[in-house]
């Protein structure tokens, strides 16, 4: 009746014996490593930092979490072993800055690399891939091949259209830079007509929307570029290769003389880093011509340093010309769009 | 005996029975001190972080968000509760009083549902019922439609999408809580009813609800707990929770404190309506505990024919929408996926999984033994309704329990450091923090709850003057306790191992918090591997997970199944 005799005693001496390896191992290559917090799965990071600890003989240690990842490294304080933070969206670059856990860096590979729109005017944080918050729309069913983000509050597509969470960073990064654009009181009359719009109540993620637009629920989606890449290329569901069939990339644009609004990953240096010079040249890999190429070639997003091309499926959606807006600006604005979703009522769907 | 195994809510929140007084003991007092202090530790950092804020997000929360949010919470919990008592009811009914083909497998497999994360389960629900699903495109086969236009299907993201989720995977805390009590009291006080002439129909109503009310609420109020922290089912559904608002308020609206403060609000009003429940039903659990003196067990009645058939199915559909739909969608994607069975990875992963569920269950009973224990020595009203109190922090999202435990463990570890760094020089640096040790703690105060509850009622169901009688024949008080009372407890105390093993094995938010460099566990492998919200690619694990709390569970069914027959 005791719990030790329901698990065979073998399986918990080898269990003992691999929990014992699997804590030891850290210890075995404290040589020369850099730890970094990320927000990014490490699957989609591995081929870089696989390149990377090729070319250095740095080793690299993840540790992937998506929610209260500068708080933790707050919490840690003085004696984190944080040295850099990987994140997928400005937002939390700019978090991780105004928690106080990131240092200023003021590197010339660095600025040579990265376009100054891409960076922290204090050098806290940089890009290191962008992706277009585009416009997916019905192959069949929608005729236009140039919209802005304007046309979606639009009252011809009353029913037509699906998003993913109004408080989803990727949306929230997008309502905030129109605000930054039109202001908060344009902004929210667009929105009130976008709500109107939506087909259905948000909800999914970006690629479920693709999948509506297949389902015939929606002509057109809110959804960033690469997932139309990770679509058209999975070999294990290539089902999803009908959903990308089923849609065309339309890139918006905010205003007559500006761009598509852009998002980055991007990176920051920990403030208590322990190991500063080893995550430096981490930092200055992944902003040269070699991780950048990796990276678009993998996971479909746009190279942030100028000189080196997306990928051949992510340049068949056409031309990305994106919105020049410092992406402080956007940061900025978060909790005004966040805000906005609410007190529009965004995510309860259209109102009939 | 085995009967006793019922998590019962009842038990959990119930002050001690009145028991003669007895004299307090202060080793044990310091240590359940000591014990309750590491359990409230997070909620008390919380409440600490909440009272920090100034208030400044509540406008907003008050116009826009909270009784927008609030309803549907209400309206979901409402459902859940609705679906998961009467799915639990009935087929801890029909396993407990007829016989139909398939009853003993049946009367187990009701309890595989647990095995499944909510968040997984409201994937392959939604994946299973989507335009591209099997049932939609068998729909569309059959009567040739194309698109959803042409065609009405109800749609799976939705509140009452979510409710059906959630009731489909949480159903099994009522059914356990409630099959025990059908299993020592219904059959005859039914049997009795029905010799005096009462209907089948009018017995179910009039007696066996009344009757298994307190083990209803009492399931009830574990499947609500997990309803209120559940973030991942209800976001992928689309349905705004309070859960969701804690979260938007903190990430998207930069205001932790803000944050907190929706989370202990929502915590004092679960702590209030369990204790108003509590104080409803103080009768009822009397009488039933009376009425398990009764020992003649009547026959169960045996079904024939298209009623048996009926019968089967009936039961056997919660386990294929809980069990077999998640199986079905997963193992579909896992069956592309199989050279992940090959990544060390995910041994280290499963292993990981074990000893972290393993290591939980065994702490997790020890200071729910403390408390409990404690509760009955100190008789303080003040320190049972804190811990209490705690325990009511399994409504909490993972997250944010863990981020309380994050604040506490980092600010204990700093101060140690300074204090060796300046006594001797030597710096201990992040102690507990990111260690797995955090992982483990963190999971224990969670399912605390599950833990307390199983096995105070296994307790309550003793003599109350059993371990006295062992102490008027001598024995000091720890040997009454080891020679008498936890050998009774045996069964309550496994059950309450196995759900908190399960439930830890599950566990995902808190886990991903707090855990060391290179850790994984299934259900964090399964998150890391879904890249980009693709759940699919971590089938493998996901499969695993299932696999891995399945175990127990059989075990714990076939345990409890020998011990009943031994007592009839």
């Amino acid at each position: 009746m005791n719990l030790q005799s329901m698990l065979p005693r073998k399986a918990v001496f080898a269990a003992a014996a691999v929990a014992g390896t699997v804590l030891a191992a850290p210890l075995a290559l404290a040589q020369e490593t850099v730890n970094i917090y990320s927000y990014r799965q490490p699957d989609l990071i591995k081929p870089v930092l696989d390149a990377f600890t090729e070319e250095t003989g740095i080793a690299t240690e993840v540790l992937f979490l998506d929610k209260g990842l500068e708080d933790r490294i707050a919490a840690e304080g003085t004696n984190s072993p944080a040295d850099v933070i990987l994140t997928v969206d400005i937002a939390r670059l700019q978090a991780a800055k105004d928690k106080g856990v990131t240092q200023a860096l003021d590197d010339e590979t660095i600025n040579a690399n990265i376009p100054a729109e891409y960076r922290d005017e204090e050098g806290h944080w940089f890009g290191v891939t962008r992706r277009g918050r585009v416009i997916w729309a019905s192959k069949d069913r929608v005729t236009e091949d140039a919209m802005s983000y304007a046309d979606l509050a639009d009252p011809k597509w009353k029913g037509k259209i699906c998003i993913r969470s109004g408080q989803h960073d990727y949306n929230i990064a997008l309502f905030a830079s129109l605000i930054a654009n039109w202001g908060e009181a344009e902004t929210e009359e667009w929105m009130k007509g976008f709500k109107e719009n939506l087909a259905r109540a948000p909800d999914g993620n970006d690629r479920g929307q693709a999948q509506n637009i297949m389902a015939g629920e929606c002509d057109l989606a809110l959804g960033n570029t690469y997932y139309v890449g990770l679509m058209m290329n999975n070999e294990e569901e290539p089902e999803q290769k009908d959903w990308a069939d089923a849609i065309k990339v339309i890139f918006p644009t905010i205003d007559e003389d500006s761009g598509t609004h852009v998002n980055v990953s991007g990176m920051a240096l920990a403030k208590n880093a322990p190991n500063r010079d080893e995550a430096l040249e981490l930092m200055r890999f992944l902003a040269s011509d070699a991780a950048q190429e990796i990276y678009a070639a993998q996971v479909y997003e746009y190279p942030v340093k100028e000189g080196v091309e997306a990928s051949a499926d992510v340049q068949s959606f056409g031309e990305l010309n994106a919105d020049t807006l410092p992406l402080t600006e956007i940061a900025k604005n978060r909790r005004a769009a966040s805000e906005m979703v609410d007190r529009v009522g965004l995510d309860d769907g259209p109102s009939s | 005996m085995t009967d006793q195994l019922l998590i019962d809510r009842t038990a959990a929140i119930s002050p001690p029975a009145p028991r003669a007084r007895r004299q307090r003991h202060p080793l044990a007092l310091v240590l359940s001190a000591i014990v309750a202090a590491i359990v409230l530790l997070p909620v008390l950092t919380l409440a600490g972080i909440a009272l920090s804020g100034t208030g400044e997000d509540w406008p907003h929360l008050v116009n826009f968000v909270l009784p927008r949010a609030a309803t549907t919470t209400l309206w979901l919990m409402a459902l859940v509760a609705a679906g998961t008592a009467s799915i639990g009811v009935t087929t801890a009914w029909l396993v407990v009083a007829y016989d139909f083909p398939l009853r003993r497998t049946l009367a187990w497999a009701l309890v595989l549902p647990l095995a499944v994360p909510p968040y997984l389960a409201a994937y392959a629900f939604g994946e299973f019922f989507h335009f591209t699903g099997p049932v939609q495109t068998a729909i569309r086969e059959t009567f040739g439609f194309a698109t959803t236009r042409d065609y009405w299907f109800p749609d799976i993201r939705s509140t009452t999408g979510a409710a059906i989720v959630l009731s489909a995977v949480l159903f099994p805390y009522v059914y356990l809580t409630t099959r025990v009590v059908f299993i020592m009291q219904g059959r005859n006080i039914a049997e009795v009813a029905r010799t005096l002439g009462a209907r089948p129909g009018k017995v179910f109503w009039k007696i066996l609800l009344p009757i298994s009310r307190p083990a209803v609420a009492a399931g009830v109020a574990l499947v609500l707990m997990e309803t209120l922290n559940d973030i991942g089912a209800s976001e992928y559904l689309g349905v705004r929770t309070l859960t969701l608002s804690v979260f938007s308020t903190w990430l998207n609206r930069g205001s932790l404190e803000g944050a907190a403060q929706i989370a202990m609000i929502m915590l004092v009003i679960v702590f209030a309506l369990l204790m108003a429940e509590q104080w409803a039903r103080r009768r009822q659990r009397y009488h039933a505990v009376r009425a398990t003196q009764m020992k003649a067990r009547p026959p169960r009645v045996q079904l024939t024919g298209p009623k048996a058939g009926l019968t089967t199915l009936l039961a056997a559909l919660p386990v294929a929408a809980g069990f077999g739909i998640p199986l079905y969608v997963f193992g579909d994607y896992a069956s592309r996926r199989l050279q992940q069975f090959a990544d060390p990875a995910l041994m280290h992963a499963l292993t990981n999984s074990i000893l972290t569920a393993t290591a939980t269950a065994l702490f997790t009973i020890v200071i729910a033994l403390v408390l409990i224990q404690a509760a009955r020595l100190a008789r303080s009203h003040l320190v049972t309704a804190l811990t209490r109190f705690a325990m009511v922090g399994y409504a909490l999202p993972g997250t944010v329990m863990g981020l309380g435990l994050l604040f506490a463990l980092a600010r204990f570890d700093n101060a140690l450091d300074a204090v060796m760094r300046e006594a001797f020089g030597i710096s201990t640096g992040l102690l507990l923090t990111g260690s797995a040790a955090a992982v483990v703690l963190v999971c224990s105060i969670r399912f605390l709850a599950l833990a307390e509850g199983s096995i105070r009622s296994g307790l309550e169901k003793l003599p109350p003057n059993i371990d006295e009688a062992a102490r008027s024949l001598g024995r000091t008080p720890g040997q009454s306790a080891r020679a008498v009372v936890l050998p009774l407890l045996g069964p309550a105390i496994l059950t309450a191992a196995v759900l908190v093993f399960v439930d830890t094995i599950k566990e995902l938010s808190a886990t991903i918090l707090l855990r060391p460099f290179g850790f994984n566990t299934l259900a964090t492998h399964v998150y890391e591997n879904a890249s980009r919200g693709q759940p699919e690619d971590g089938a493998v694990a996901a499969l695993l997970i299932i696999v891995t709390s399945l175990i127990p569970v059989v075990l714990l069914s076939r345990a409890l199944a020998r011990d009943r027959e031994a007592m009839m």
